[in-house]
């Protein structure tokens, strides 16, 4: 079988080796060191009677290997991108090597092949960080797809969560459901952000590839070993912290918490990486003629995104390794101890002093722009396909471009909304109230000018245009949505209330969901060659929108009534079993429809018609070369002469593709 | 396909953005950890000895000045001062760590098990934490920028830059020296500024 050897599997087993080596390490570092190690019989590990192994596992029992189980954890990492094979450049230049760049499947190999291994080229990256996004979001779904059920009427219903006294079961699991469901997705949407950017970026600017080849397919790469250890995360003990892993409680969450925080830390990674080489490619490989202001609309989106996960990043990645090592070596950041740091201060046992509140400040500082990263490349995808099925210039384009900055500048001003009620200095409510407010003024401009462009435009309905249309009239709810919860007075009433879940799934599903599928309806002919079957889209954008009007305004309505977030039960006197049993349904509803989607797409990917040169008379670069993008994008460097959007103004040209040039530069 | 490799002094620009993108990237992660040492201590810190981290401080920025000789070396095609330079800074940067590690944290047995703690145990509560955790983060970056040095003056050995191709030898230049800039921060943060309050330690 060729399969298993690829990248993907040698990643696989050389990081379970160094998994290994990283857990014998620690022990007998601590037997150096006089601690009892794994094997030392007075460590109460180890199955108790009626328990197999496994079961000891999934119940948490490896939480008293801790620190090993860590460190595992990390050198599984290394491991896997050891294996996988993206540093063997590096390695060489290390020993003074020099290794030529090499592009195009290796000779001999399926075509295949390269998609499950190092592959330099930003279209095969771009595709491999879809198809891993994809899976993600179809893993985390069904993950929600359990806890609708549980949640579709009042009191326990599932022997997992505890309903049935004969089976072992926990709430725990529930818990542990909610977390990965939450951050898992946000994986998702962080790779699915990775695909468009990685995709589309060099090919919207006339660039053959990255800056950096090398670094983003090790960008890439190093989210697998990331995502696969939050899904291991659930099997050995899970955790009940939500996405938001807050000390003190994830300071003694079960030990899947660990793993979460190392998996989160390394997607972290890279979106760090992934994003410096979208700066230094947009800034410096743009096609002759390309200013700032002729760039595709996109690319600003991408642009804007990139300087938020550059920096913001760092933040999230800080605050849960600090988690994590207040919980083996017991540095207590976050552990309180003392109530008063004078008394701390004048004692010789100095213990405690810690904060718990300075976590959710160093979280929020990351985790509120990141609520941007998730949105703006979609936004930028909105504004792109609309003026392509209006037939209309883009109406207001400098505005468009400026308010993704703005919106990403501004997004830093905000995080301590999330903090009205944690229990932080008072005085800092009203400016942060103010400054969230604010965010307002630029997400307008960007509405109004979507409106400026679909005014009086010759509306042609196809799936992305449908998808993008679906996609404002979601992100118009949980826009709308926002204000009462950044206002101070209100959201005193509905913080962790499901009113925020309602809010959030309506932006993240308007602002990511629906312009990411969108997209991949309408690039799918440049990626895959065919042309998608359109009826199927169709159905699949008539199932999905209206389910999700009502899962998202059912959630709201239910958190009004006092409904609380990450809780199993509720009472029935809230009135709201009707509410709760529709959200279920809808939940199952857009499944269903996604389903349609992946389904449609692989089966035209191999057996729909070969799609026409440029389906959707689209003026942007990457519609001009043939599809499938050839391995070389550009052969002729294109030259950019005119304006992007200026659809349905006669005789303007974007782009000239040079005359060819024959044997390169 | 000729057409992708791009000429060596485009490709150096590139990096060179590269680089000073991740500084910005890596800027966030030490000023968070400052903005934790102001947000956990306050306008107080422990009192610890103020020898060792000064005579480790001035260690650690001369050892800058010799990776400024080698880089402007190597410019010169004045190989052996290159070498030399390399050697020198690596060796300051390994008395700083070997300081961090041997005075500052103090590995010391007691009872045939090795402990953590000269002054101060990393777990005596909030100054422990902050103190341990951002010299920790410190050295290991001190640590990374030692193996990258000896890479480079491995690679030199070789032959392997010239006055006109130098680029790994500039980048591990600006780290070093970028090292150092956050120990610049470091040093008063941890040491200097604040009322002292009495070390706890065993
Ligand atoms: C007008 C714009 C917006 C305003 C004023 C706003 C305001 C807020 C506020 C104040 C909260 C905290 C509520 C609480 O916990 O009590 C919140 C939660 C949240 N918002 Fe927004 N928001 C806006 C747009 C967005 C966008 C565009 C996203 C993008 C995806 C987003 C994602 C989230 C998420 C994920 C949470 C929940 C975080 C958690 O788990 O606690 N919001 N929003
Ligand atoms: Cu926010």
């Amino acid at each position: 079988m060729r399969f298993f050897k690829t990248g993907l599997v040698k990643g696989i087993l050389v990081g379970l080796l160094w998994w290994l080596i990283g857990f014998m390490l620690v022990e007998v570092i601590r037997v150096a060191m006089g601690l009892p190690a794994a094997w030392d019989p007075n460590v109460p590990a180890g199955p108790v009677a009626g328990q197999n192994a496994l079961q000891w596992i999934v119940a948490g029992g490896l939480a008293a290997y801790e620190p090993a189980m860590v460190v595992a954890g990390i050198f599984f990492v290394i491991g896997f991108m050891l294996g996988v094979g993206t540093m063997s450049d590096w390695l060489k230049w290390v020993r003074g090597i020099d290794t030529p760049m090499h592009h195009g499947p290796k000779e001999g190999d399926p075509g295949w092949f390269r998609y499950f291994g190092a592959d330099y080229s930003h279209k095969v990256i771009g595709l491999q960080y879809g198809v891993t996004a994809v899976i993600l979001l179809m893993f985390a779904g069904t993950l929600a797809l359990i806890f609708r059920v549980e949640l579709a009427n009042p009191e326990l219903q599932l022997s997992l969560f505890g309903a049935n006294p004969e089976v072992q079961g926990t709430l725990n699991w529930f818990n542990t459901l909610v977390s990965a469901h939450g951050m898992i997705m946000i994986g998702s949407i962080l790779l699915g952000v990775g695909a468009m950017s990685n995709y589309l970026v060099p090919l919207m600017i006339g660039a053959n590839d990255m800056a950096f080849p090398r670094l983003n397919s090790f960008a890439f790469w190093i989210n697998v070993p990331g995502a696969l250890l939050l899904v291991t995360a659930i099997f050995i003990g899970g955790w009940n912290t939500g996405w938001t892993g807050y000390p003190p409680l994830s300071a003694q969450a079960p030990i899947g918490v660990q793993y979460f925080f190392i998996g989160v830390f390394f997607i972290g990674m890279s979106s760090i990486l992934g994003s410096l080489n979208i700066i230094v490619t947009t800034l410096t490989m743009r096609a002759r003629g390309m200013t700032m202001f002729r760039m595709p609309i996109f690319v600003w989106a991408a642009f804007s995104t990139a300087l938020i996960q550059l920096t913001a990043t760092q933040l999230i990645g800080l605050s849960f390794l600090m988690v994590l090592i207040q919980r083996i070596l017991g540095l207590g950041f976050f552990n309180p101890g003392f109530p008063d740091i004078t008394v701390i201060a004048s004692s010789q046992l100095w213990e405690g002093g810690g904060n718990p509140i300075l976590f959710q400040h160093l979280f929020w500082f990351y985790s509120h722009p990141a609520v941007y990263v998730f949105i703006l490349p979609g936004l930028g995808i909105i504004s792109e396909l609309l003026p392509v099925f209006s037939r209309k210039p883009l109406f207001g384009y400098k505005w468009i471009a400026l308010s993704s900055m703005a919106i990403a500048l501004v997004g830093f001003l905000v995080w301590a909304h999330h903090m009205f009620v944690s229990g932080m200095n008072t005085y800092l409510r009203v400016p942060f109230m103010l400054s969230t407010l604010l965010v307002a003024v630029p997400t307008g401009v960007k509405f109004f000018s979507w409106l400026g462009t679909l005014w009086g435009g010759r509306i042609d309905l196809k799936t992305p245009m449908l998808f993008t249309l679906g996609a404002i009239s979601v992100f118009l709810i949980g826009g709308l949505t926002g204000p009462p919860l950044g206002t101070v007075t209100t959201d005193l009433q509905l913080h962790d209330t499901y009113y925020v879940v309602g809010h959030f799934h309506a932006t993240m599903f308007g602002g990511f969901v629906f312009p990411f599928f969108a997209a991949l309806y309408y690039w799918f002919p440049k990626f895959s060659g065919r042309q998608y079957n359109e009826r199927l889209g169709v159905i699949h954008f008539a199932l999905m929108t209206p389910a999700f009007w009502v899962m998202s305004l059912g959630q709201m309505l239910a958190g009004t009534r006092g409904m609380r977030r990450r809780v199993a039960d509720y009472d029935p006197a809230w009135g709201i079993d009707g509410v709760q049993l529709a959200v279920s349904i809808a939940a199952f509803i857009i499944a269903f429809s996604v389903l349609l989607m992946v389904i449609n797409l692989l089966w035209s990917s191999r057996r729909a018609p070969r799609a026409v040169a440029n389906p959707w008379r689209s003026r942007g670069l990457e519609w001009q070369i043939p599809s499938p993008v050839p391995e070389l994008s550009y052969a002729t460097a294109p030259v950019v002469v005119g304006e992007p959007y200026d659809y349905g103004l006669p005789g303007s040209t974007y782009v000239q593709l040079a005359p060819a040039m024959t044997g390169g530069d | 396909m000729s057409a992708i490799v791009e000429s060596p002094q485009v490709q150096v620009r590139r990096n060179r953005m590269g680089m000073w993108l991740f500084f910005v990237s890596e800027a966030f992660l030490f000023g968070g950890l400052l903005i934790a040492r102001f947000f956990l201590w306050g306008d107080t810190r422990p009192d610890l000895p103020q020898v060792v981290p000064l005579g480790i401080t001035a260690v650690l920025l001369t050892s800058s000045f010799f990776m400024n000789r080698a880089e402007v070396a190597i410019a010169n095609d004045d190989r052996k001062t290159f070498q030399r330079g390399l050697l020198i800074t690596a060796f300051l940067g390994f008395i700083f760590f070997l300081g961090v590690l041997i005075f500052e944290w103090g590995w010391t047995i007691e009872d045939g098990a090795f402990v953590l703690g000269n002054h101060i145990h990393p777990t005596s509560g909030v100054y422990g934490a902050v103190l341990y955790g951002m010299t920790g983060m410190h050295a290991l970056h001190v640590l990374s920028g030692i193996v990258i040095i000896m890479i480079i003056w491995n690679l030199g050995r070789k032959g392997k830059f010239s006055a006109e191709d130098h680029w790994g030898v500039e980048a591990t230049a600006i780290y070093w020296h970028y090292i150092d800039l956050i120990w610049i921060f470091f040093y008063p943060a941890l040491y200097l500024i604040g009322t002292a309050v009495p070390a706890g330690g065993h």
